[in-house]
């Protein structure tokens, strides 16, 4: 059996192992692209319930007085108005607005804060936080010491209360407990996910993690829950139309293309990359719905009246609504009652303009 | 539990001739490694395709799989059954032909019998 020696792996390597998950390279990490089947994982979290294995992602912690002050100075959102046990979502970007990742901001206190980053940039993010340090600001990559699971779907609840838990479950959106006990084990729980659907994140000490998938596993037989993969969790991701980095957004697409308006405050003092975002675009985000037969991947050129628009930044089957779709980055001036197309293989396939997200829950 | 009517490639297709027309198709290896197929683009019938030209692309929700030909010849038929209903490849990847060519030349040396196809498996294994 192949040992994936080279990549690095998530505390629960083993379980996917065990569980018959098809183990993958992503980014450098070994983890499942699925363990069933993508489209069953996916219709198991719009349904009933998901566990997904997030322990890639990157844990950053930083402390101290002058933590505020640099937080608001390295992201795009203002954090401002959060009380300790919110979450908040915002872009660090570089000076020229280009990302350098898309972040979850978790608020311990005025003085600590938790950045989640995307695993692939953990490094570099944590050299960027590095380097713009000032005052009195630590900045910590506690990446390795956290294991992160993400309980996806309208029956969470009823996999956490066959699991059993001590304290409250965060019932707001974007917030969190850090101190909760699930399964007998300590977790820090948010109402959090990349799915586009209810659910909760789960974040609990490294050698803990096996324990704390193995109970869900189990509590999760109630509602039949299925252990859900990569691909399952891209293709959710993709059909809520959630930004993922090195796609819809990175050091070339700038948060204001990707039209994350909502986490941009540019009347908030100063951040890194302020004046580089208030210049006029030149692209947008868009959606669309594959009219003509096939799929659109990442690359294909996309076509507005004709002309070459731009380029498909994600695309492929949405289950949960039927019909294949886009995620594309193009020229801010085209026209979105045009006639649009994607060319495919040298063919092109006939597209209808698609409001995002092109699934929401009810 | 690979059938022995037919060849194989090492590309995980399979080939099976009668009466001069060979009928092409993917492996059972082939779709249990793409996952859930949802999209095939078929030949047009009448095509002309030559040995090692990629005839058909299937595609699953994470993957794109070009399938290739071992044979050369005009097609006569594709299975329009996958136009609508691609996931019959998951369930019966044997069962269902992609394209059926008329053939004018076999690449025999790119071509495994069942039982030595069965052996390249467990040594890809």
């Amino acid at each position: 059996m192949e040992t994936f020696d080279n990549l690095k792996k998530t505390p629960l390597f083993e379980t996917h192992v065990a569980l018959g998950g098809k183990i993958v390279d992503f980014g450098g990490w070994a983890l499942p692209v699925q363990y069933s089947s993508i489209l069953d994982e996916c219709k198991a979290v719009r349904e009933r319930c998901g566990l997904f294995d997030v322990s890639h992602m990157g844990e950053v912690d930083v402390y101290g007085a002058d933590a505020y002050a640099f937080i608001q100075k390295m992201v795009t959102n203002d954090v401002t108005t959060m009380t300790p046990g919110r979450c908040r979502y915002a872009i660090m970007c570089y000076e020229d607005g280009g990302a350098v990742d898309d972040v979850l901001i978790y608020k311990y206190a005025d003085d600590h804060y938790m950045l989640i980053v995307n695993a692939g940039n953990t490094d570099k993010d944590f050299a960027w936080l590095s380097e713009h340090t000032f005052g009195d600001v630590k900045v910590v990559n506690n990446s390795a010491k956290w294991g992160q699971l993400a309980l996806q779907g309208p029956q969470h609840q009823a996999v956490l209360d066959a699991a059993g838990f001590e304290g409250e479950i965060p019932m707001k959106y974007y917030t969190f407990n850090d101190k909760m006990v699930v399964a007998g084990i300590p977790c820090l729980v948010s109402r959090t996910g990349y799915t586009g659907e209810d659910g909760v994140e789960l974040y609990c000490a490294a050698e803990d993690t096996p324990r704390l998938h193995a109970a869900l596993m189990e509590a999760g037989k109630v509602v039949d829950m299925l252990p859900c993969g990569l691909g399952a969790r891209d293709t959710l991701r993709f059909e809520a139309s959630m930004p993922l980095y090195g796609h819809e957004l990175s050091k070339d697409i700038n948060p204001v293309e990707c039209d994350l308006g909502f986490a941009i405050k540019l009347n908030k003092e100063d951040f890194i990359g302020i004046e580089a975002l208030r210049q006029t675009r030149t692209r947008k985000r868009i959606g669309l719905k594959l009219v003509g037969k096939g799929i659109a991947r990442p690359d294909a050129e996309v076509l507005c009246n004709g002309e070459v628009v731009g380029i498909v930044t994600s695309g492929g089957p949405a289950p949960a609504v039927g019909g294949n779709y886009a995620m594309a980055l193009v020229s801010i001036d085209a026209d979105e009652n045009g006639k649009w197309a994607v060319s495919v293989r040298g063919r092109e396939i006939e597209c209808e303009f698609a409001p995002m997200p092109f699934y929401k829950r009810k | 539990m690979v059938p022995n009517d037919r060849k194989y490639t090492r590309e995980h297709e399979w080939v099976m001739i009668e009466n001069g027309i060979a009928k092409l198709g993917i492996t059972d290896h082939a779709q249990e490694a793409l996952g859930d197929i949802v999209y095939v683009e078929l030949p047009t019938v009448d095509d002309e395709i030559a040995i090692g030209d990629s005839y058909a692309v299937v595609e699953s929700v994470k993957a794109v799989s070009q399938v290739y030909s071992q044979v050369s010849g005009k097609v006569v038929e594709v299975n329009e059954e996958l136009d609508g209903t691609p996931e019959l490849l998951n369930q019966d990847a044997y069962g269902q032909f992609i394209a059926a060519v008329e053939v004018s030349e076999v690449n025999e040396s790119g071509l495994l019998t069942a039982e030595e196809y069965e052996a390249f498996l467990a040594e890809e294994a």
